[in-house]
Formats: structure tokens, C-alpha cells, sequence
């Protein structure tokens, strides 16, 4: 009797400390390598880390702990950094998010509602094509519109000159796409001026990204009841009419959790901003993500860079629970 | 209409490729007028997706090193002199293109396999199984997918690059954290992790493991529980019923996280090229940025395209094979979607 009940409890045990030995080895690793270097990144967020204390990491006799000073000194543009204001790259980093975002949908869903057009010629053909740009990985797309803009020899300059010489322009066209300060178009977003190089990392990101919204909007146009147009057709609904009364509002649950995905995407888009303008010209076109990358790789501020990815942290916390809100909302509102 | 073929399929490349489109359920055609204005911006719409395409096709089967002068969209010629010196010299250094392409191949399979096989069980706890902290733990994983790739490598730089061995005197190996060399005497340095590829490989892992998790806890939601249950009342155990239905059931899911993980790996860049000092460390990643516009002032433009379109194949073939389940695997398993 004692050892059956001895072995029961045993099974017992075993069973209450099974998931926790299935979440063993993840939690193991995870707390070595991504958990220990988050905490460690908070500490030394309030350290002036730099190059000469490399060696010897917290165990350094000259690290001192200088309080909030890192955080202080970003938010008030005390860096010894040239046109660096914390605010007006973050005001860009969601400009540049929303206008991407803002842009790609509507184009998305366009294009997929007139390749759904019926009777249209060569479809399967266009559908194939539009296809290619989600293909493509974004590192290579971004090294191709690197050099599509490049001053001298760029494609879009030499497509420009090819195109104005039915204008009357003769001679090539030289634009320094990525090096102009003048905005050209001033005041466009007060408190954060959008030089060239905005644009054309705009184009080059709109490229890639309407396909993936076309493919999305697609899938969800399929699930539309044709009967539905049928209805809407008979009682005598234009074609534009019962696009902005039946295809609009049956798209947006499919569209809304797209956008925040292209959003947070965009949001965080290191590669298209790194390779394209290096965050230049001075700062305009900088990221959150590529300034924390210029205060490691560049200018070995650790410390600096610690408590600026603490900031991205909390601002990536405020976006996801932004988001979050918004796709929930429609949820209910495609249950409802 | 035969209703087996026309079987609705979830996925939306799918189903944008091989919809319907014939148009039986209305009688309204399309006026002759509206046709060609379609097919106008159809293919205007075509041409601008074209234009990038066929610009670096065309540059990378050209024979001219210099610079192009004017635009070229359609091939003259047909040269692969462009791949051949890609391959056999890829940079200016001495490291030849197999190395490269090890070293992009050992990081995005390797990354992806282990993160992947540490992260199933986890993601089958979290799945299905009952317990305390549950609720605690997975907002646990999901703190690190909030912060950005850029966010975590300041840490990772620091503590990696604090393991390292060194040649103290002949006799003396110090290695660090742990010893170090005496007082005054700065050793030659033998191995620095942050400096190698297994260091980086850790780096990528730490941001590759939570999201595996997640993204895997997500797949294994959708498996009907009907089958474990069944298991269950014939006395198989939470192990048998893991590894005999939960494993083979998800196989497929496991090898598409695997090959979404696989593309965002072979593209990697933020820590190889913080981390990475040596050149025969370098990826093909890290060697086509070094390609790319100011930063390769004596590379021909030829040879770059032919670099792009090196690095573009892998990831579009893994893409086109698997594009049935690559868009909803995005959208329903996929947190930060």
C-alpha cells in the first residue's frame, strides 16, 4: 500500500512538472541569450559604456553609473551628434510608416478589384507579374533601388532623360536623389522636412509593397457574394457606387490586419533606410532602428545606444498596443 | 463545375492565381472601351513592376564593365561573364564565392533548425498543456518580439565580445571571462566569439527563438484537438501523444516556419555586419551591400546584378514552391502580422 501510494504521488508529481520540463530547454537558452542581454541592456543603458571599457564590460574600475543622463541627453538633442532631434526622427519614422501604409492599401486594393474585373484579357498573365515584387527578397530590392538612383548613373535619371526628350530636353538628367537638403516640396509635414531621399525610398518601398496588399485584397474580394453586385446592379448602383457601398466595407477586415502588419513593418523597415541613405542627407531620412544602428556600429556609444533601444522599446510597446486596439476593434466588427 | 476541382483553397496567392475568372455568373461583358483602357493600365502596371526586373537581368548578362551610360530594359546580349567573375572572385579579398555561400547557408539553416527544434516543445506546452505562470510566461516570450532586431544588438555585442581566448605567453591560454592573462600583459588574441559565426549565430537566435515559439504555439493552435483526445482515452501519455500525433501532424507547419525563418535569415544583416570584422566571415548579404552604390566605387555594375540576382534565387524559389501556405502562415500564425 505505502509504495503504490508512494508511486501514485510520484505520478502525480511527474505529471504538475511535465510542462515545465517541455518549456525547459526554450526558457534555458532564451534566459542566456535574450533575456539576460535585455536586462543587461537596461543596466548598462544608465552607464557611459564606451569602447575602453569593451574588455571588461561592468567589471570595468572607470565605468561610472551616470543615472538618466543617456536618456536626457537624447530627448534634449545634447548628443555630440550633428541635426540629431529624438522628436523629429521619431515624428518621421511614423510619417514615413502611416504615408507607406496609406498608400500601398488603397493601390493594393485597386489593383486587385481590376484584375477581378470580369471578361478583362491576359489576366492570369498580369496576376503572375504583379506577383514578382513579394518574390524578390527586400535586401536585394534594396541594393537594385540603391543603385536605380544612383546620380550619374542611376536608371530613374537616364529614364527621366529619356522620357523629357519628347519634351524638348536634350542631354542627361542629373538629380542627387539621395544628397539634396532642399525639400522640394517645403513644409509638407511641419517639424520634420522631407528632402528627395524621402521620395525615393517611397517609391522604391511602394514597389514592394502594394503587391503583398494586392494579394490580401484579392483573397478577401473572392469571399464577396457576387449576388450581392447583382442586387446592387439591379437596382440600378453605378459601378462606383457599389465599389465604395459593397467592395470598401467587406475588404476592411481582411485589410485592416494587412495594414498593421505593413505598418509595423514599414515602421521598423532597417534595410530600404540603411542601403539606400544611410539615414542622410543630414538626418532627415533617419529611422529609429537606423540611428540606434549609427550609435553602436558607428560611433560606439554602447551606453547611448542601450538607453536608445530602451526608447525604441517603449515606443514599439505604444505602436503594438495601438495596433493591437485597432484589429481587435474590427474584429468585432466583422463578427458583428 | 465539378465540385472536388473546385475546392475553396484558403490561400490567397492560390487562389489570386487561379481564381475564377471566366465570368459565367453575369451576363454583363466588358465594353469594348473599358477593355482597352484596362488593359492600358494593366500594362502600365506591368511595365513599373518590370522596370527594376529587367534592368538588373539585363545589366548582370552584359559583357560592359563600366558604368551603364544610358538605360538598357531588354537584354542585347546574352554574357555570363558577369556570374563567372562573381563566382570565381566574388570580392576583392581572397575568399572564394563556396565560402560565402557557406557561411550564409550555415547561419540561415542552422539558425532556423535550431531555433525550431528548441522552440516545439515550448510551443506545445504553451498549446496544450495546463499549467501555473502559463499566462506570465508567454508574455515573457513575447517582451523580445516587440523590440526590434537594431534594439538587442547592443547587449549581445557587449557580452559576446567579452568571450574571448588568449594567447597569454607560449605556455599560458587565458580565456575570458573566466582567466585572465596577468596583470600588464595583453596576449594574442586567439578567438573572440562576437568576431566568429557561431557568436553571430547566437545573436540571431535570440531574436529567432521567441519568435518561434510564438509563431509555432500559433500553428499548433489551429491542429483539431479531436486526434490527441482520441490518443488520450486509449492511454497514450502527454510524451507518446507529443511525439507520436502532435510531431508527424505539424511536420509540414514546422517545415514552412522553418523556411519563412530560412528567408529572413539568408537576408540578414544587422548583426553580421556589426559583429563580423574578417572577410572570410562574410556573407553573400554582407558582400552585396559592399557592392552596392557609393560603397563600390571599382566594382562593375555587371558583376553587382549578377550578385543580386545570385542572392535573389535562393529566396524566390523557396518562396514560389511554397507560396500555397507562405501569405496565410503570415497573416494567422505570425504575431508581429
Amino acid at each position: 500500500m505505502e509504495i503504490s501510494k508512494s508511486s501514485s504521488r510520484k505520478a502525480q508529481w511527474q505529471k504538475k512538472s511535465l510542462p515545465y520540463l517541455y518549456l525547459l530547454p526554450a526558457f534555458l537558452i532564451m534566459g542566456v541569450i535574450t533575456f539576460y542581454p535585455l536586462i543587461y541592456q537596461v543596466i548598462i543603458s544608465f552607464t557611459n559604456f564606451e569602447t575602453q571599457h569593451l574588455l571588461l564590460g561592468l567589471k570595468s574600475p572607470e565605468l561610472e553609473f551616470i543615472g538618466f543622463k543617456n536618456y536626457v541627453d537624447i530627448f534634449t538633442a545634447a548628443l555630440p551628434v550633428e541635426n540629431f532631434n529624438f522628436f523629429r526622427v521619431l515624428e518621421f519614422n511614423f510619417w514615413w510608416a502611416l504615408s507607406n501604409v496609406m498608400l500601398h492599401v488603397p493601390a493594393g486594393v485597386l489593383i486587385a478589384t481590376l484584375l477581378n474585373t470580369e471578361g478583362l484579357w491576359m489576366k492570369r498573365i498580369y496576376r503572375a507579374v504583379y506577383i514578382l515584387p513579394v518574390v524578390v527578397p527586400p535586401l536585394v530590392v534594396a541594393t537594385i533601388w540603391t543603385n536605380i538612383f544612383d546620380e550619374r548613373y542611376g536608371a530613374m535619371n537616364q529614364l527621366l532623360a529619356n522620357i523629357s526628350t519628347y519634351f524638348g530636353h536634350v542631354g542627361p538628367i542629373y538629380i542627387r536623389w539621395f544628397e539634396d537638403v532642399k525639400p522640394p516640396i517645403p513644409g509638407f509635414l511641419p517639424g520634420a522636412p522631407l528632402t528627395l531621399a524621402y521620395y525615393a525610398m517611397m517609391m522604391a518601398n511602394f514597389w514592394l509593397g502594394w503587391p503583398f496588399m494586392s494579394v490580401v485584397a484579392t483573397g478577401a474580394l473572392q469571399s464577396i457574394p457576387k449576388d450581392l453586385y447583382e442586387a446592387a446592379s439591379i437596382d440600378g448602383a453605378t459601378g462606383g457606387q457599389q465599389f465604395w457601398n459593397i467592395t470598401v466595407p467587406l475588404l476592411r477586415p481582411a485589410m485592416i490586419p494587412a495594414a498593421v502588419y505593413g505598418f509595423t513593418l514599414s515602421f521598423n523597415l532597417f534595410n530600404f533606410v540603411f542601403f539606400m541613405t544611410g539615414g542622410g542627407p543630414a538626418r532627415s531620412t533617419e529611422l529609429l532602428v537606423t540611428f540606434a544602428y549609427n550609435l553602436v556600429r558607428n560611433l560606439r556609444w554602447y551606453g547611448v545606444a542601450a538607453a536608445f533601444a530602451v526608447i525604441i522599446f517603449a515606443v514599439a510597446m505604444v505602436v503594438f498596443l495601438i495596433t493591437n486596439r485597432i484589429t481587435r476593434a474590427t474584429q468585432n466588427y466583422s463578427e458583428a | 463545375m465539378n465540385p472536388a476541382k473546385t475546392a475553396p483553397n484558403k490561400n490567397p496567392i492560390v487562389r489570386f492565381l487561379t481564381m475564377n475568372t471566366s465570368g459565367q455568373t453575369s451576363g454583363r461583358s466588358l465594353p469594348l472601351w473599358r477593355q482597352l483602357l484596362f488593359q492600358v493600365v494593366c500594362l502600365a502596371i506591368l511595365a513599373s513592376v518590370m522596370f527594376p526586373i529587367m534592368y538588373i537581368v539585363t545589366m548582370s548578362f552584359s559583357s560592359k564593365t563600366t558604368r551603364p551610360s544610358s538605360l538598357e530594359l531588354i537584354p542585347k546580349e546574352i554574357s555570363f561573364i558577369a556570374y563567372q567573375q562573381v563566382l570565381d572572385r566574388p570580392t576583392g579579398n581572397p575568399v572564394t564565392f563556396i565560402e560565402l555561400l557557406k557561411n550564409s547557408i550555415l547561419l540561415s539553416v542552422g539558425v532556423g533548425l535550431i531555433a525550431l527544434l528548441i522552440a516545439v516543445t515550448a510551443a506545445y506546452a504553451f498549446s496544450r498543456l495546463k499549467f501555473k505562470l502559463r499566462e506570465v510566461l508567454m508574455v515573457l516570450v513575447f517582451i523580445p518580439l516587440l523590440m526590434p532586431a537594431v534594439g538587442l544588438s547592443t547587449p549581445l555585442y557587449l557580452l559576446l565580445n567579452q568571450v574571448q581566448i588568449k594567447q597569454c605567453s607560449p605556455e599560458v591560454l587565458a580565456i575570458q571571462p573566466f582567466t585572465t592573462c596577468e596583470e600588464g600583459v595583453r596576449g594574442r588574441l586567439l578567438f573572440n566569439l562576437r568576431d566568429s559565426l557561431f557568436g553571430v549565430g547566437i545573436a540571431m537566435t535570440a531574436t529567432a527563438l521567441p519568435f518561434a515559439v510564438w509563431n509555432l504555439k500559433g500553428y499548433l493552435d489551429t491542429i483539431p484537438k479531436e486526434l490527441e483526445e482520441a490518443a488520450a482515452i486509449d492511454g497514450a501519455d502527454t510524451n507518446q501523444t507529443f511525439w507520436q500525433i502532435v510531431i508527424p501532424l505539424a511536420a509540414p507547419q514546422l517545415a514552412v516556419t522553418f523556411f519563412l525563418g530560412f528567408i529572413g535569415h539568408w537576408q540578414e544583416f544587422v548583426t553580421t555586419w556589426l559583429f563580423l570584422s574578417q572577410p572570410k566571415d562574410y556573407t553573400l548579404a554582407m558582400t552585396l551591400y559592399n557592392m552596392t552604390g557609393q560603397y563600390a566605387n571599382s566594382v562593375p555594375w555587371n558583376r553587382f546584378a549578377a550578385m543580386a540576382v545570385i542572392v535573389a534565387l535562393p529566396v524566390a524559389v523557396v518562396y514560389i514552391a511554397l507560396q500555397k501556405r507562405i501569405v496565410g502562415g503570415l497573416t494567422t500564425g505570425g504575431v508581429k502580422g
